[in-house]
Formats: C-alpha cells, structure tokens, sequence
C-alpha cells in the first residue's frame, strides 16, 4: 500500500490543454472518487497515474519514489477498466493470472492466488469459462479480480460500473465498497455518477475543465460547494440558482422576475453589485399560500408542474416569476396550479461571485 | 379459410419471390457451366458438331493419369500456391499492421498499399514482364551497374527463377489484398485490450502473440481460404507473363487446361482437367469451412 502524490501534472496534447496543474495528495487506504462532467480531464488524471499516458509537466509520486517514467507494469498500480478489457480468447483463469505468468511468477503460487481472489469475488466456478460467456455483472468481477490477484499498492478505476444496468451498478457498487474496507487499497475511482462517487468516496476531487474545482469529503462538498459549478454538479435535482443585484436597502433583486431576498445573513459579499444566490430543491419548505406575511423568506408561488418521484415529489415552481425545483414528501404535495407559500431556508443559502464563481465565505 | 390467404404464407411468396431471381442467376452462370464440364469431360464431341457427342466414362481422366504434362501443371499450380501464399501471410500481416499504426500520410500509405491489388493482373504482369526482360529490363540493370550480378540473369528463361519471379509478381499484388483483409481484423480489436496488456506487463512482442495474433485469426482464415482458391485457379499472371515456360515449369491447372481447349481444341479432354481443378478447390473448401465451423 501506498500513499499518492500529484505535484503540478499536467497533459497537453499539441497546444490543447487537458489537465492544468494537478496538485493533490492521496492517502494511504484512501478511497478517492474523480468526478466531473466527460472531457473535464478525470480519466486523463487517472491514466497519467497508471501510465497509459504520458505525463506533460510536474511529478506523479507512488509510496515516495517518482513514476514519470516507470511502465506501468512496475508502478504496483492494477486498473480496472470500463469496458473490463477482458483478453476475450482467454479463460477467467487465464485473464486473471496473465500479469502474474508475465512475471514468471511460479505455476503454483499463480493458482493458488487465482483461487483465492476467485473464491471472494464468487467466481470459482467460472475459472474456465471464457469472458463471453459471463453476464456483465461477472465480466466486471473477473476484471476486478484480476486488478486484486496482482495485489498492487494502488487500485485505479476508471467507470468500472457504468455498463452495467442500474439495479447491478447498485449491488457492484456495495461490492467495491466492502471490498475495499477489507483489503484497504489505496483507490482511485473515475466517474461522472455523483450517487457513485458520494457513496464510495473518503474524498471526491470535483474537476471542471481540466482543473480541479473542490476536493473534499462527499459532506462538504454537498454542505459547502467551493464554486458555483461544483454546487450545480453536486445533488439531484440540482441546485437553484439566481443572478441577484444589490438594492440600496442592502436587499437583493433579480433582474428577470420580481424576486426579492433580504440581506443575506452571513455572506461576505465585498460589495459586489451582481451574484448568484442558491438554494437546494430539498432545502425549501413549503407552506400554505396565506403564510406569505411579515417574515421575508416566505414567498409566493405557484405550482407549474408536479412529478411523483415515489417516496419523493419534485415540484416546479414560479416563485416571484423565478423558475425554482423544490423537492417535497411524496405522500401529500400540492397539486398543478396551486398557488402556495414557500420559506427559502436563509441557513442553507449559497452564494457566489458572478465573476469568479467562487463560494462567497460565511 | 383460403389456405394461400394467411399471412404466413404471403410472407412465404413475397420470400421466394426474392430468392428466385439470385437462384436463376446462380443456376445459369454457375451450375449449368459445371454440368456442362462434368458432361463434356465424360464424352467425346467436336466442336462444329460434325462428331456427335458420344459417352466415353473415364477415358479422358484415365489419360491424364499418364498425361506428365498434367501433372507437371499440377505440381506446379500447388507449389505456387503453397510458396505465394505464406509469404503473402506473413506480408499481409506486416502491411496491416504497419498501415494500423497512427502517422502522417497514413491514407496515402494506404492508397499506395492498394495500388497493386487495384491493377488489373495482366497489366501487372506486362509491368514486371518487361522490368524482369533480360536485355532491357529493370532488374538487370541495376544489378550489372550497381554489381551485384556480374552478367544479365534470364528471369523468365530459368525454369526456378521463373516460377520465383511469378512468385513475385503474385507477393507483390495480393499482400495488399491480404494486408486489407487484416487491417479490417485489427481495427475491431478494442484498444482497451493493448492497456490491459500494457498494465499486465506485455511487451510488444508479446502484445502482439497474446492478443492480435489470436484475435486476427478469423480474419486471416478468411483471407487464406479466398486467396488459396484463387491461387489454385491462376492463370492470368504466367499467361502474360511467361505463357507457361521455360518448358512448363510455371504452367499451371487453368493455362494448361485453356491450352487444351483452345489451342489443341480438345474440348473434351481440357474439361476433365478443368474437372479435376473443379475438384481440388471444392475439397479445400471443405476442409477450410470445417475447420472454421469445429473452431466456434
């Protein structure tokens, strides 16, 4: 196991830039998510750590000793790759123990290895059948199984569970996660599923464009959102957002609807004339139309459209002429047209710089 | 209810309503010239039909049987296919995979591949007829200048060196037939793969043994079985390019059955030959489409 450590990497190709300036620390047994939207540069992060691609600038550091220019093969990474990248020729068997043969590693200790991981993915039976008669579901367990048999110091993941259909990716996901609670490999996890990444992340590194926007626990990246993006990309569905303009009262107005909020307690907005303020659908109660009164957090809305999630309901709602999703009990929410009341919980607010985007402190 | 009614059987019309016109066609530009070989080889008849056709068994066939110069066009065609067609393999092979690589000028390398299997056979083989020419040709030349012969080598004079020049000739069209073939294998190899490879610790060599090589193997059979039966049939390549000689050594099945026919107008005897390259081809296939079959 091994600590890993990224100083300033990153990859051009020609004059297109896909990864700037990468600085990150990965902890030993740490299980790290790279998340973000395609193309923000998550997987090319990860293939400069296993070596699939080159590295352009800075220092990849495994366990302290310097990997620019080490083949894969010797950086005590394994990764399990999207779509499996199973040797479709070869029996499970062989697909597991092919690094293994590679390193003349005697016939013996191979199958005894090969046994041992077999036995805890549940894949004994399948030792010598080949990857296209397996279920997707299998498929993605010889492939993990053939990162664990290498017992390398670091784990890489890039989408492991995307191919797979929803009610799998949820079991394989649980999978991963007692997995990695019993053998402690340090993890690095590549995916654009938020729900995978809260799930499975000690940390998530949220990455926008090629840098890195926050990285943080999944708590604080969905209780303190550094940037505007992160807020928007984090949650389901997402966060609201408002562009507001500061009224002489200290209060703010929005240029597009009729849209008043009163001081924002807390924020320290340094004078700025526009930002974005935002509120999370689930952080909205919603009250009786005759509750808009004396209290300035309660507004009046109505009820554009009502969706039946199951145990929850999202509402679509004209607040002041703002378009807003609230997010309500399942069980008794107002219906299409009502017109209603509804408190934007000012504790829960975000707010960001319009220009920079960046959280403005509380 | 009417029985021709149902939607199942209008289906069933509609179906061999579409078949019909590729089986006429089939019928009439495949079956019947091979009945009709099968015919004329087992009969006697000439060609202004003065002789009525007159059946004869196996005459003709017992004849070849002591005919040396059918077996010489029988050897001859074999040991042509059986040299072409490996090297052709092996350069295919090399050809695809240099052209699957990424580099600049990559469709005009590919172009330039292609450029022999586009030309018509009997254009190629004037081309190297008059570069391998004794007196004139191309290879001489070099040769006595740059010295590396010492006096001009009759290529198409020698019964060896012209079964190796037509050799040649074939390597040089039919590689980028082959490198085609393969190149349509590599590219549906997924790149993952290569990375796992890579992960696991592969070399290219090793890339290469472990997974090309196994996964090209549909794609190379394909290649050899429809390579292989048209190597049998040659008979373009020595017709312009040596007319069989020096004395047969590169006559092959078809130059010498076109012979019989048309030059000798043995109608009769020529089909029995044409019969037995019928024959040989067939079995081949067989065996390919076995072995193709037992491997899924």
């Amino acid at each position: 196991m091994a600590n890993v450590s990224l100083q300033q990497i990153g990859k051009s190709y020609g004059g297109a830039v896909a990864v700037e300036a990468f600085n990150l620390e990965i902890r030993d047994g740490e299980f790290l998510v790279l998340l973000g939207p395609s193309g923000c540069g998550k997987s090319t992060t990860l293939r400069m750590i296993a070596g699939l691609e080159s590295i352009t600038r800075g220092d990849l550091l495994i366990g302290d000793a310097r990997m620019n220019n080490v083949d894969p093969k010797n950086r005590g990474v394994a990764m399990v790759f999207q779509n499996y990248a199973l040797y479709p020729h070869k029996t499970v068997a062989e697909n597991m123990g092919m690094a293994l043969k590679l390193q003349k590693m005697p016939k013996a200790e191979i199958e005894e290895r090969i046994a041992g991981v077999a036995d805890m993915l549940g894949l004994t039976a399948y030792l010598d059948r080949k990857p296209g008669s397996l279920s997707g579901g299998q498929r993605q367990r010889v492939a993990i199984g053939r990162a664990i048999v290498r017992t390398p110091e670091v784990f890489l993941f890039d989408e492991p569970l995307s191919n797979l259909d929803a009610k799998l990716r949820v079991k394989m996901r649980m999978e991963l996660q007692e997995l990695h609670d019993r053998l402690g490999v340090t993890s690095v996890y590549v995916t654009h599923d938020q729900v995978e990444a809260m799930t499975l992340a000690d940390r998530i590194v949220i990455m926008d464009g090629g840098v890195i926007a926050q990285v943080g626990t999944p708590r604080e990246v969905y209780d303190k959102p550094a940037t505007e993006f992160v807020a928007g990309f984090i949650g389901s569905p997402a966060m609201n957002l408002m562009t507001m303009q500061s009224a002489a009262d200290g209060s703010w107005r929005s240029n597009e609807s009729q849209l008043v909020l009163p001081r924002l307690p807390g924020f320290d907005t340094k004078g700025a004339n526009t930002i974005r303020v935002g509120i999370r659908p689930e952080h909205m109660t919603i009250l009786d139309a005759s509750a808009v009164g004396d209290d300035p957090w309660i507004l009046p809305g109505k009820v554009m459209l009502a969706e039946l999630l199951g145990a929850d309901a999202l509402l679509t709602l004209s607040v002041c002429g703002e378009t807003m999703t609230a997010r309500v009990n399942g069980v008794d929410y107002p219906e299409q047209g009502q017109q209603l009341a509804v408190r934007l919980n000012p504790e829960q607010l975000h707010a960001f710089d319009h220009d920079s985007k960046k959280a403005l402190q509380v | 209810m009417n029985a021709f009614n149902t939607l199942e059987r209008r289906t069933q019309f509609v179906g061999i309503g579409f078949v019909t016109p590729t089986f006429l066609v089939i019928a009439l530009i495949l079956v019947y010239p091979v009945v009709q070989s099968i015919v004329l080889s087992v009969g006697q008849s000439s060609v202004d039909g003065f002789e009525p056709y007159r059946f004869v068994g196996l005459e003709h066939y017992a004849a070849l049987m002591d005919d040396e110069r059918f077996w010489r066009s029988l050897s001859v065609t074999l040991i042509f296919t059986a040299i072409s067609i490996p090297l052709e393999l092996v350069l295919g092979v090399g050809l695809a995979l240099l052209m699957n690589e990424s580099f600049h000028g990559k469709g005009l390398a590919r172009l330039a591949v292609l450029f022999p299997w586009a030309l018509p056979t009997a254009l190629n083989a004037l081309i190297w007829r008059w570069m391998y020419n004794a007196d004139y040709g191309l290879f001489n030349a070099v040769g006595l200048e740059s010295g590396i012969i010492g006096e001009p080598v009759n290529w198409l004079g020698d019964e060896t060196l012209a079964m190796a020049s037509m050799v040649i000739v074939s390597v040089w069209k039919t590689s980028s037939f082959m490198a085609l073939i393969i190149l349509a294998g590599l590219q549906s190899i997924p790149r993952d793969l290569y990375e796992a490879g890579r992960m696991d610790g592969m070399s290219r060599w090793q890339e290469f043994r472990e997974i090309t090589l196994p996964l090209l193997k549909g794609s190379i059979m394909v290649a050899l079985i429809i390579r292989s039966m048209d190597a049998l049939r040659t008979f373009e390549l020595p017709f312009s390019l040596t007319d069989g000689g020096p004395d047969s050594a590169t006559e092959t099945l078809s130059l010498y059955a076109y012979k019989v026919i048309f030059e000798f107008v043995e109608f009769n005897a020529g089909s029995a030959i044409v019969v037995v390259q019928f024959a040989v081809i067939f079995l081949l296939s067989l065996l390919y489409i076995f072995t193709l079959r037992h491997k899924d």
